[in-house]
């Protein structure tokens, strides 16, 4: 009676192998080759020791380590200098692919009526969402294995085995621990997009927690996953005990998800619904207020995360004045290129990161255009009185001013924590100047998410790789001495570095053109291809 | 012997109740039809039988286990067709049924082949590219090339075509004479008729008429409008005779199903010119439950 529940787990174990037959690869392949490739950048770039110690006074800043978390900065080896770079940034994208592969298995599938054929079988009721569960962490355990023994095989000095095992470990861990959350809240919330919603958020509450513990106060950093991630020190302390703490809780949170599955009805959750209006407004009337209205959560989600990340960066700016203060060997490094003070060359740095962010909820807006058009949903509008050119307009103009929000949140945010920790702060124009400055390169990529669904519309995730490729390229550019050209293939390459460079109209009036090319043709293709679904 | 019996089962969402202590039961060998409107609460009471939603109240047992505990075993003896069949975009329907063969065991492999073939299915595309009435198709030849003893069909017809309406029924007809139970729901009158030997009526979570279906006869009335050569006279004085109007040359009229036989030989004398006659619908059903027990009319 007791196997009875978790019946037929091995089959449906299977199937979910031979859906993501490409998928999960891809994301193995694709995290193992970055863990891999950094490294040998690194080890290439920073051969002697001496450039690396160089390296980690320029890393010793209450800015970075908000961004990247403490590290073994005394002894910065090229295995420490990876683990403290890296380590953080590659955990969150190893959370990230078990948000979605796991939401992909359980809710997503139950919410479009799959799981209900299933269970109608002689299939246990927990059959799926342990299948699910099992499926995600053997991937991760294939990934920590990958990554662990890939790292010792570089050959490079400082990384040995240990620590090598253990970079993977952490990695694997982070993945099963997401896997945990994210199956809690595919019993929790109703709809899948709740689910990737809830687990992204704890992703980034535990991202900024860990900012402001690792800044302000250690204590902190411990209610966080992703402080554990840090915590384990690789390749310097080698600590274990996170990965096994991580494993214990992620091992709650299976049983969590199992009994609230067992005990719900299929297709329900535990976080209320609300029955929604009786009658559409006025404004969901028309096809920018239904593009607008189908998105309302997700964007209020991302708006209030903008704020949030501009208030944590700005927090940090008073301590920036103070460290600098007390250090007068980076001091006199830094300030010898201009007159510019420390603080201010660290905003464009956190300009790049806040823009490229922003860009992310813009493209989401437009790109749903077209998983609207593959969930046959569009069709109710074109068989109506909505032209194609309106539709696709509706949406880019609700993405447009998305991006606007964005943009301008993350800045406001920025601004007010900044003025309220330091002593001479910085005038509202200035900050708010230098993230606007963004806008042209975030309208540049929504219109290539708009040329993609007008002329490609089966590649149009390829977006999603150019706004990764530019985050690599611009953020990390510098660490990896990307040459010139590399980051000018990237619209954010041409932005003035405000307010450290002078303002320079060209490029801001360039990218809007091309912007507004892209979309123009963007919409034609729109006009002229056949709607799919 | 009973398959399957479901005592005074409620089921409540937060405060709407959708079953309201309904009874059912399927004894073996026969095929009851479950009838009742759009939202009336079958597709709640099949998703209760199947132990994927759980009851509020009352006892559902199927091969006298426990609907909810024992699912897994009672669900070896089952399958299931809803009316809304979804499936796994990227893979194909023959994928897909062997899936679903594999997850119950058994195999009926020249079963299989026939019912593809019979419903003129392509198992090698992929699911994204079915139709609703294709992705049904799968569902169908995955119910009946299993070896069940109960199946439980949830609107099955709503996305086939008339032909393919026709293959369904043969397949409940050999499930019939193979000795199996089947629970058929639908909110058309007419295609239960011609499949079922019991049927139960739901409307707003209550059962509200049980019986063999010549036991409910005389809830059910044949809408005729006929022409005639002579002009028709004392119809109103008829047994069983309802709601006659006049319409030009024709007269349009309702009759009491067992009052059919003296009413078309009365009609007959007059010359009968033509004669279209359209069964009753759940519609008019309901008017003859609540006008017999005197309950007002349908709201
Ligand atoms: N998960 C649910 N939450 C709230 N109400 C529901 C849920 N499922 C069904 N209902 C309601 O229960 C009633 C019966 O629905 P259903 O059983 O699907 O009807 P039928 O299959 O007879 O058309 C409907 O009013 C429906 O809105
Ligand atoms: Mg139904």
């Amino acid at each position: 009676m007791a196997g009875s529940i978790y019946k037929n787990t091995g089959s449906l174990s299977k199937m979910i192998i031979r859906r993501d037959r490409i998928r999960i690869p891809l994301w193995l392949v694709g995290i193992a080759f970055f863990t891999l490739i950094i490294p040998i950048a690194f080890d290439g770039m920073y051969s002697s020791q001496q450039e690396r110690d160089t390296m980690a006074e320029t890393m010793q800043n209450p800015a970075m380590t908000a961004m990247v978390g403490p590290g073994d900065l005394n002894n910065y080896t090229t295995g420490a200098m990876t683990t403290h770079q890296m380590l953080l940034f590659t955990a969150i994208v190893v959370g990230l692919m078990s948000i979605l592969l796991v939401n992909r298995h359980t809710r997503a599938d139950e919410e479009d009526g799959r799981i209900e054929m299933i269970r109608s079988l002689p299939v246990g009721r927990l059959s799926n969402v342990n299948a699910a569960i099992l499926v995600l962490a053997a991937t991760n355990v294939v990934l920590a294995f990958t990554t662990g023994f890939g790292l010792y095989a570089l050959g490079i000095e400082s990384m040995g085995l240990e620590g090598s095992l253990l970079y993977g470990a952490v990695l694997g861990v982070t993945g099963i621990f997401f896997t945990g959350v994210t199956a809690v809240f595919a019993q929790l919330s109703e709809s899948s997009r709740g689910v990737v919603g809830y687990s992204i958020a704890v992703l980034l509450i535990a991202y900024l927690v860990r900012a402001v513990g690792d800044v302000s106060n250690e204590a902190l950093s411990w209610l966080s996953p992703l402080g554990w991630v840090t915590q384990t020190e690789a390749y310097s302390a080698n600590n274990w005990w996170p990965v096994l703490l991580m494993i214990g809780v992620s091992i709650i949170l299976f049983i969590l998800a199992g009994y609230l599955n067992a005990i719900r009805d299929l297709e329900a959750g535990f976080f209320p619904s609300r029955p929604g209006r009786k009658n559409a407004t006025a404004f969901l009337q028309s096809p920018i207020g239904l593009a607008v209205r189908l998105q309302r959560t997700g964007t209020i989600a991302w708006a209030i995360g903008m704020l949030v990340m501009g208030l944590s960066y700005g927090s940090v700016l008073g301590d920036l004045e103070t460290f600098f203060e007390g250090n007068e060997m980076l001091e006199q490094m830094l300030v010898a290129k201009e007159g510019y003070t420390l603080t201010e060359q660290f905003i464009p740095m956190l300009m790049i990161i806040m823009g490229i962010l922003s860009t992310v909820p813009p493209v989401m807006a437009m790109v749903k255009l077209n998983s609207e058009e593959k969930k046959n949903r569009i069709e109710h509008l074109l068989s109506r009185a909505v032209s194609r050119t309106r539709l696709i307009g509706s949406y880019f103009i609700a993405a447009a001013v998305n991006g606007f929000i964005m943009i301008s949140l993350a800045a406001i945010g920025l601004w007010s924590a900044g003025t309220a920790v330091m002593e001479d702060s910085f005038s509202f124009d200035t900050i708010y100047g230098a993230a606007l400055v963004y806008y042209p390169a975030i309208l540049v990529m929504i219109g290539a998410a708009v040329l993609l669904i007008g002329i490609l519309p089966k590649l149009t995730s390829l977006i999603w790789l150019y706004v990764f490729y530019s985050f690599i390229v611009l953020y990390l550019g510098g660490l990896f001495q990307f040459p010139e050209w590399a980051g000018k293939l990237s619209p954010f390459g041409y932005i003035p570095q405000l307010p450290v460079e002078d303002m320079k109209w060209m490029p801001i009036i360039a990218l809007t053109i091309m912007a507004l090319v892209l979309v123009v043709f963007g919409f034609i293709g729109y006009k002229k291809r056949d709607i799919e679904g | 012997m009973t398959v399957l019996k479901v005592d005074n089962l409620t089921k409540r969402f937060g405060k709407f109740t959708a079953l309201d202590g309904v009874n059912l039961e399927v004894k073996e060998g026969e095929v009851f039809g479950f009838i009742g409107p759009n939202g009336a609460g079958k597709s709640t009471t099949i998703r209760v039988l199947l132990g994927i939603i759980k009851a509020t109240g009352g006892q559902v047992r199927i091969f006298s286990k426990d609907a909810w505990a024992e699912a897994v075993e009672i669900h070896k003896r089952i399958a299931y067709v809803p009316g809304d069949v979804n499936l796994w975009p990227n893979l194909t329907g023959g994928e897909v049924i062997d899936l679903f063969v594999k997850l119950r065991g058994g195999n009926n492999q020249s079963r299989r082949e026939e019912l593809i073939r019979k419903f003129d299915l392509d198992p090698t595309r992929k699911c994204r590219t079915y139709s609703k009435g294709n992705r049904q198709k799968v569902a169908l030849v995955s119910a009946f090339s299993s070896d069940a003893d109960l199946y439980i069909l949830d609107e099955p017809t709503s996305g086939l075509d008339p032909l393919m309406e026709q293959v369904f029924q043969e397949c409940v007809k050999d499930a019939k004479k193979a000795g199996k139970s089947v629970l058929l729901s639908s909110h058309i009158l007419s295609e239960v008729e011609k499949l079922c030997d019991r049927v139960g009526i739901i409307r707003q979570g209550k059962i509200i008429e049980t019986g063999s279906l010549s036991e409910l006869r005389h809830l059910t009335r044949t809408n005729l409008l006929v022409e005639t050569k002579q002009p028709l006279t004392s119809l109103n004085e008829l047994k069983g005779v309802h709601d006659i109007e006049e319409r030009d040359k024709d007269l349009s009229f309702q009759v009491d199903t067992e009052e059919l036989d003296s009413v078309i030989k009365h009609l007959t004398q007059f010359g009968i010119v033509k004669l279209e006659s359209t069964p009753p619908t759940l519609e008019d059903l309901f008017m003859r439950h609540y006008e017999s027990k005197g309950a007002g009319g349908v709201s």
